[in-house]
């Protein structure tokens, strides 16, 4: 039996004072996303119908680099961001809830290192 | 937590059917939903003809009629029967609405009565609103000062001001739109849900109130807010025409405002 007041429940925990950081930036990444997106198309229109040189030369031009990095950059935050509310809304159990939220933390985090540094690695090597 | 299938003690039955009276021309079906704590026995659907010639406009008239003259054990909330109180909020044909406002003739066929959805029952279409009304006592619904009443006039407030109330002090929490929201059926024990944010907004952009930047602190939060992904179910459902997902847009500018501006 639990006894405590409905009003107990209610104030639970108290405030996190904390996600209104989220939310802004999961506006502002996908905002930012739809004009660095027609960089990604053109180098997956590149990468598939291209020479591999041809590719190279796009990718190294300076405004080249910096739009392909500022995507990865801002597509695997705002996924992680995206996941973590998709977890929080669905998964009630806290110790699943916050082990899920941080996997998923840790693989986008993985994979934008990745993708980061096989950019750079065509920068430097070609 | 999410749950997508009703638990085995939930699972509705067929009930009994209660035919109009011989000679009735005029005759309407209603499909209630009944649940009695004490008999042990899942939820059934009880079906009802009522004549029309005899009964009045609204869906109330009609469950009125039925507790009166069919089936007294019909057990439901009602108060003002003009839409000011709240208590007869209910899922009518699949949306959450009053019975009292709402006319038979809005409907063309079978009239499907239940208890809003996905809270606890306590006997056919009464749901418990005790933690409903506990989130709303915990956003502290009154005025909050420093500053001492004005020794020989009330608070006054400025036409413009207070026009920012209208469209917000008119909710009469008969929790139509929290129950409709889908963010608050999986998390209600944390999430504020809509009629509770758009409360806790009509206070932060009182001009009288002094406490705005202690409600945001209390607000900002994962759960209680942020639960809110702009389904717009609450807006929809609303029978006052309100319109709480935008309360809650606004509430959130207000702490982008704080912490960006």
């Amino acid at each position: 039996m639990d006894y405590r007041s409905p009003l107990a429940k209610a104030l639970g925990l108290g405030s996190a004072k904390a996600g209104t950081s989220h939310w802004w930036m999961q506006r502002v990444t996908a905002v930012a996303l739809i004009p660095l997106s027609f960089w990604l198309i053109t180098f997956l229109d590149l990468s598939l119908n291209a020479p591999y040189q041809q590719t190279i030369e796009w990718l190294i031009s300076p405004l080249n680099t910096v739009c392909i990095v500022a995507w990865v950059l801002a597509v695997f935050y705002h996924s992680a961001l995206g996941l973590q509310v998709v977890i929080e809304d669905y998964v009630a159990v806290e110790s699943i809830k916050i082990i899920s939220v941080w996997a998923v933390n840790l693989v986008f985090l993985f994979l934008a290192l990745a993708a980061l540094i096989a950019v750079f690695r065509i920068l430097l090597i070609g | 937590m999410a749950e997508f299938t009703l638990p085995k003690n939930s699972v509705l039955t067929e009930g009994k059917t209660f035919k109009a009276p011989a000679g009735a021309t005029h005759i309407r079906r209603f499909e209630v939903y009944r649940w009695d704590p004490d008999s042990g026995e899942n939820p059934r659907i009880d079906i009802y003809e009522l004549d029309m010639d005899s009964c009045g406009p609204m869906v109330l008239d009609a469950l009125l009629k039925i507790k009166n003259e069919i089936d007294s054990t019909l057990t439901f909330r009602r108060s003002c029967r003009e839409g000011v109180c709240g208590s007869c909020a209910m899922t009518i044909n699949g949306k959450n609405t009053l019975a009292c406002t709402k006319a038979i003739d809005a409907y063309a066929d079978t009239v499907k009565i239940y208890p809003l959805p996905h809270m606890e029952v306590i006997k056919d279409l009464v749901p418990d609103l005790s933690h409903f009304f506990a989130q709303y006592a915990s956003i502290k619904p009154w005025i909050e000062t420093q500053t001492p009443p004005p020794a020989d006039s009330e608070r006054l407030q400025s036409k413009e001001d207070r026009a920012k109330l209208d469209g917000l002090y008119d909710c009469i929490m008969c929790a139509c739109c929290s129950t409709s929201c889908p963010s608050y059926w999986w998390n209600s024990e944390r999430y504020l849900g809509p009629a509770v944010l758009l409360q806790a907004y009509r206070w932060l952009i009182d001009s009288r109130d002094e406490s705005t930047g202690a409600r945001l602190d209390e607000l900002e939060d994962p759960f209680k807010l942020y639960r809110c992904h702009t389904i717009m179910n609450c807006t929809d459902t609303c029978p006052k025409g309100l319109n709480p997902a935008k309360a809650i847009a606004e509430t959130k500018k207000l702490l982008v405002q704080r912490q960006q501006g």
